[in-house]
C-alpha cells in the first residue's frame, strides 16, 4: 500500500492536449479556412432565419413596372427578374428553401443510415441484407424516385428532401457500417465483451460515440450536395413550386432571358456555390478537429 | 519518428549545452568492447560524422526539441543511440538524414559529414547525400514496403536513383544485394511482392534498399523491434556481418540497452533531446555515471534478466517483511523524466532476502492445491479463409493448470496461439474442442448467470494502452464499467470504488474526471488494470500487458501488479512474446510454438535447466545477457 510511484508525466492540473469538445474547439479556431467556413455558414443560416425581416419586398411580389433591373438600381439592390421581382429579395427566401431542403434530406440520412449502418457493421448476419438493400438503392437513380415521389404526391419542398433522402442514405450506411467494423475491433469492444456486456450496450455506449465524428462530418458532406440536388429538382420542376423561390428556381426562371438579364441568373448561382464551399470549408476544419492524430496545426 | 518529435514538442527544454562527454572520440575501428579504452584512443583521420550543438525545433515559436546534441562517429564505428519514447533518438536521426517530420527544422548546431554540413544543405544536395553516402534501414518491415510493387523492381529502383545504368546490370546487382542480405533464391524472390515475404525477409529487403548505394553511414531506427526475438538475432548478426565487411559505419537507434550493448562499440543515452552519457557498453551498463543512465540500466529487463533472480513471490513464500519495508514511498525527483524506481528497489531488497533463504526458487505455491485455472486438450482450428474445409490450428492439444496466487507466464513468438489461448480463457472465442475449467467450471460449456458469475473472475489487461480504453468515456465511467454491466452497488458506492481503485493502481483520484488522451501510456495501463480489478476478479489475464511501455514505465508497471498480487492475492496468465520479462515476474512457466506446448515447468526450470531446444534458442536470443553482473 505504500507504492506512491506517480507517473511523472501526469497532467493533474490539466495543462496536456486538452480533452474532447475543448480541443475541437481549439483546433477549429486555429484554422482560418475553417472559420471563414463557419462564419459564411452562419451567416447563410442567420440569413434563413430572419429572411422575412430582411427581405424588403415579399418572395413573390411583382413590380410589373420594372422588370429586367440592373443591379444597383435604387429599391432593387441586386435588380430585379422579368416580373419586376426583387432578385435579392427572392434570394434571401431562396437561401431558407435551400437549406430546409437540405436539413431535411440530412436529417433523414442520418436518422435511418446510422442505425442501419450500426446493425451492419457489427452483425455479420445482418450486413448481408443491409448490404444488399443500400446496393439495390444505389442503383436507382435518384432522379427517378423523384419523379416517382412527384407523380405520386406532387411535386414539393418535403418530396425533393425525401428523395434526396434516400439517395444519400446509402453513403451514410456505408460511412458508418465502416466506423462500426473498425470500432469493434478495438481492444475496448473485446473488453467490454469480457464483462458480458450485450451487443446493443456496446453499440451505444461505445460504438456509436466514436463513430459521430464520422457521422457528422458526413452530414457536412451531403448537406451542400443536397442543396445542388433541390437546385437541380427545382430547375426540373420536380421540387418546390413557382412562385415559391428557391435558388433553383430562380437559375430556372432565369435562363429564358439569359441573355437580356444574366444577372437574374448569376446571383442565385453564386448563392449556391458559396452556400457549398462555406459547408465544405467548414466541413473539412471539423474532420480535421476530430481527426485526434492530427497535430499539424495548433 | 512522429510520436518522438509530438512528445517531445510537449516539454519544455530550456537551452541547449549538451552534457558531459560532448564530442569525445570515440572507439575507433572495430575493436572489440574495451573498458577504458575509449578515452585513450585518437581518431587517426578526422570523424565520418559530426554533430555539433544541434538543436532542433518544431514551428517557429515552440521550444527546442533537440538541446545541443553534440557526438561523433568514426569511420567502421558502430554507435547506439539509446532512448524513451520522446527522448528525441528520431528526431536526432531525421536531422542527420535532412527528413524531419512535419515543420520541424534545425535551428542551431551543425551535422558534418566528412566535414560537408548537412544541416545547411540544399534538398537537391540532399538528395545525392541520402542512398549514397547514407542509408536508412527503417523501423517496421510491414509499412514501408510498397505492396503494389515487386520488391526486385523496390530495390531496382534505389539502385537506378544511385545512376547505376542498363536495366540487365541493375537485376543483376539487385539479385547480389538481395543475396548478401541473406534472402535465399533471390533471383526467384526478385519477382515477388512484399506480401509473400515473413516480416524477417523484408527487414531483410529494407537492408539490402538501404545497402543498395553502398552507404558509408547506415543508420537503422530500430530495426527489428517489430520482429520476433528469434529472427530479431538472426538479422541483427547478418547485418553486423554486412557493415562489418564493408566498413560501414552503423548508427542504430534503439530503446533496448541490452540489444545495444550486444551490438555496437558505444553507446549514447539519450532523454529529453539531451545526450545523458557517452560511453562503451561496458563503461554504460556496469559503470554507469548519471542518475538516469543507472536507473535505464536498472530497469531493463534484459540486462538484469539472468542476473539474480528477482523472486516476485507472494510473502507467503519468503515470510512477512522483507518486501514490505522495501516498498518505500519516494517522491518523484523534478526535471528527470521518469519517475522514481521503488520498484526496483523493492526487488533488490527482496532478492537480497531470498539469498538469505532457501535460494533461488519458486517454492511450493506453484504446485498448491487447489488450481484457478485448468486447460484440458485445449483445440482451436480456424476456417481458412477462401478454402472450403482446410483448417488451421491455432491451439493445438494445449493442457497445462495456474495455482491460485502465483504468476504463469505463457511465452511464444507471433503465430504461436498463445493470444487464441488467452481468448479462450476469457470466453471470446469457443474452442474446437477440449475445455477450460476456472474454479473447476468451464467457462466455454455454460452460459446465462453462470457465464456471467465466471467472467466476473477473469478480466483482461491488454497490450495497448491505447486501443484498450474507450477514447470518449471519462476515467471514472472507463474504471466502473464493469460494475454499471454487472448492475454493482449504486450510484454512490461506484464512486468510491472507483476512487479505491485508483489509490490501488496509484493514480491520484482527481484523474477521475478526465479522458484517457491526456494520460501517458503508463497511466493508461493503470488505468486499464483499476478497470481489470473492478469486479475483484480471481485471476487477471495480461496480454502483452507490458510490452507497448518504455523501460523505466514497464518496470513501474511490472512493479505494481507484483504488488497487487501480494495484497490481493491476484492470479496472473501473463501472455508475453518477452522472456526477459518473465524472468522478472513469472513462476511458472509455458513455452508455446505453433499452437503446441512445449515446455512447461517453474520459471527456474525453464530458464536455468531448459528441455526443449527452441527454448534454448529463445533464451539465447535475450539481447544483453553477456552484461548482466
Amino acid at each position: 500500500m505504500a507504492i506512491t510511484v506517480v507517473d511523472p508525466r501526469i497532467n493533474v492540473d490539466g495543462a496536456g492536449l486538452g480533452s474532447g469538445r475543448g480541443r475541437i474547439w481549439k483546433s477549429l479556431r486555429g484554422n482560418p479556412l475553417g472559420m471563414a467556413g463557419g462564419i459564411m455558414l452562419a451567416v447563410v443560416v442567420l440569413v434563413a432565419v430572419f429572411a422575412p425581416l430582411i427581405a424588403p419586398y415579399g418572395p413573390a411580389e411583382v413590380h410589373f413596372a420594372t422588370p429586367f433591373q440592373k443591379p444597383g438600381t435604387v429599391g432593387f439592390l441586386l435588380g430585379t427578374d422579368d416580373l419586376g421581382r426583387d432578385i435579392f429579395s427572392r434570394m434571401v427566401f431562396g437561401v431558407r428553401a435551400s437549406l430546409e431542403v437540405g436539413a431535411l434530406c440530412v436529417l433523414l440520412s442520418v436518422l435511418i443510415g446510422t442505425p442501419l449502418g450500426l446493425l451492419a457493421g457489427y452483425w455479420k448476419w445482418l450486413d448481408a441484407i443491409v448490404s444488399r438493400l443500400t446496393d439495390v438503392t444505389l442503383a436507382f437513380p435518384f432522379l427517378i424516385i423523384a419523379v416517382g415521389l412527384a407523380a405520386i404526391s406532387g411535386p414539393s419542398l418535403t418530396n425533393a428532401a425525401v428523395a434526396l433522402g434516400i439517395a444519400h442514405i446509402p453513403t451514410m450506411i456505408r460511412v458508418v457500417r465502416g466506423e462500426t467494423l473498425r470500432i469493434k475491433e478495438s481492444d475496448f469492444v473485446l473488453g467490454a465483451k469480457t464483462m458480458d456486456a450485450s451487443g446493443v450496450r456496446i453499440i451505444f455506449q461505445h460504438v456509436m460515440p466514436n463513430a459521430a465524428s464520422a457521422i457528422i462530418v458526413q452530414a457536412t458532406v451531403i448537406m451542400p450536395v443536397a442543396v445542388i440536388g433541390e437546385a437541380l429538382l427545382s430547375f426540373l420542376g420536380l421540387g418546390i413550386q413557382p412562385p415559391t423561390p428557391s435558388l433553383g428556381i430562380m437559375l430556372s426562371d432565369a435562363q429564358q432571358y439569359i441573355f437580356r438579364s444574366p444577372t437574374a441568373a448569376i446571383f442565385p448561382g453564386i448563392g449556391i456555390a458559396l452556400i457549398c464551399l462555406a459547408f465544405n470549408l467548414f466541413g473539412d476544419a471539423l474532420r480535421d478537429a476530430f481527426d485526434p492524430t492530427n497535430t499539424s496545426r495548433k | 519518428m512522429q510520436q518522438d518529435a509530438k512528445s517531445g514538442n510537449a516539454r519544455d527544454g530550456g537551452d541547449g549545452g549538451s552534457m558531459g562527454m560532448t564530442g569525445q572520440p570515440g572507439n575507433f575501428g572495430q575493436s572489440a568492447v574495451t573498458v577504458g579504452a575509449q578515452k585513450q584512443a585518437v581518431p587517426e583521420q578526422a570523424p565520418l560524422l559530426q554533430v555539433r550543438n544541434l538543436q532542433v525545433r518544431f514551428g517557429e515559436t515552440a521550444p527546442a526539441v533537440l538541446h545541443g546534441v553534440s557526438f561523433d562517429m568514426q569511420r567502421g564505428e558502430r554507435v547506439a543511440i539509446v532512448g524513451q519514447s520522446g527522448s528525441g533518438k528520431s528526431t536526432t536521426i531525421g536531422a542527420i538524414l535532412g527528413l524531419l517530420p512535419g515543420n520541424g527544422r534545425v535551428s542551431g548546431g551543425a551535422i558534418l559529414l566528412d566535414g560537408q554540413d548537412l544541416a545547411t544543405a540544399t534538398d537537391a544536395s540532399l538528395r545525392g547525400i541520402r542512398g549514397k553516402r547514407m542509408g536508412l534501414v527503417p523501423q517496421d518491415p510491414m509499412s514501408n514496403l510498397n505492396p503494389a510493387m515487386k520488391v526486385g523492381a523496390q530495390i531496382a529502383d534505389t539502385l537506378a536513383s544511385n545512376g547505376l545504368k542498363g536495366r540487365a546490370a541493375v537485376k543483376r546487382r539487385a539479385v547480389e544485394l538481395m543475396t548478401e542480405a541473406g534472402i535465399p533464391d533471390a533471383a526467384r524472390r526478385y519477382g515477388q511482392y512484399p506480401h509473400e515475404f515473413s516480416g524477417g525477409m523484408r527487414q531483410r529487403v529494407l537492408i539490402a534498399i538501404s545497402l543498395a548505394g553502398e552507404p558509408d553511414l547506415l543508420i537503422a531506427d530500430e530495426p527489428t523491434s517489430a520482429l520476433d526475438v528469434t529472427v530479431q538475432r538472426q538479422i541483427l548478426n547478418h547485418l553486423q556481418t554486412l557493415v562489418d565487411a564493408r566498413g560501414t559505419s552503423l548508427l542504430f537507434i534503439t530503446h533496448d540497452l541490452g540489444l545495444a550493448a550486444d551490438r555496437t562499440d558505444r553507446i549514447i543515452v539519450m532523454a529529453d533531446g539531451r545526450i545523458v552519457e557517452m560511453g562503451t557498453p561496458a563503461q554504460i551498463l556496469l559503470d554507469p555515471q548519471e542518475d538516469y543512465t543507472k536507473r535505464l540500466v536498472a530497469a531493463a529487463p534484459s540486462v538484469t534478466a539472468s542476473g539474480a533472480r528477482e523472486p516476485v513471490l507472494p510473502d507467503l513464500a519468503y515470510g512477512t517483511g522483507s518486501s514490505a519495508e522495501s516498498v518505500s514511498p519516494s517522491g518523484t525527483p523534478s526535471g528527470t523524466p521518469s519517475g522514481t524506481l521503488s520498484g526496483t528497489e523493492r526487488r533488490t531488497a527482496s532478492g537480497t532476502a531470498t539469498l538469505t533463504g532457501n535460494g533461488p526458487g519458486v517454492p511450493a505455491v506453484a504446485t498448491g492445491p487447489e488450481p484457478i485455472l485448468v486447460l484440458n486438450h485445449l483445440v482451436k482450428e480456424f476456417n481458412l479463409r477462401g478454402q472450403r474445409g482446410s483448417t488451421v490450428r491455432a491451439v493445438d492439444d494445449v493442457s497445462f493448470s495456474v495455482a491460485r496466487g502465483t504468476t504463469t507466464a505463457v511465452v511464444g513468438e507471433s503465430g504461436s496461439g498463445k493470444t487464441t489461448v488467452a481468448r479462450i480463457i476469457l470466453g471470446l472465442e469457443e474452442p474446437t474442442s477440449g475445455e477450460a475449467l476456472i474454479t473447476g467450471r468451464s467457462i466455454t460449456a455454460s452460459s446465462g448467470a453462470s457465464r456471467r458469475s465466471l467472467r466476473r473472475k477473469v478480466q483482461p489487461v491488454f497490450q495497448d494502452p491505447y486501443g484498450s480504453l474507450d477514447p470518449t468515456f471519462s476515467i471514472e465511467r472507463l474504471i466502473d464499467e464493469p460494475l454499471r454491466v454487472f448492475k454493482v452497488g449504486s450510484r454512490v458506492s461506484r464512486q468510491h470504488r472507483v476512487a479505491q481503485l485508483l489509490d490501488h493502481v496509484a493514480l491520484p483520484r482527481t484523474v477521475a474526471q478526465r479522458r484517457p488522451n491526456e494520460l501517458s501510456g503508463g497511466q493508461r495501463q493503470r488505468v486499464a488494470i483499476a478497470r481489470a480489478l473492478a469486479l475483484e476478479p480471481e485471476l487477471l489475464i495480461c496480454d502483452e500487458a507490458v510490452s507497448a511501455l518504455d523501460v523505466l514505465v514497464q518496470d513501474q508497471i511490472l512493479t505494481l501488479l507484483a504488488d497487487l498480487q501480494e495484497r490481493l492475492g491476484l492470479t496472473y496468465l501473463f501472455i508475453t512474446h518477452d522472456l526477459a520479462v518473465v524472468w522478472q515476474i513469472a513462476h511458472h512457466v509455458v513455452v508455446m510454438k505453433s499452437g503446441k506446448v512445449l515446455e512447461d515447468g517453474t520459471a527456474d526450470q525453464v530458464f536455468l535447466a531448459p528441455e526443449a531446444d527452441y527454448t534454448k534458442e529463445l533464451l539465447g536470443a535475450i539481447p544483453g545477457a553477456a552484461f548482466a553482473s
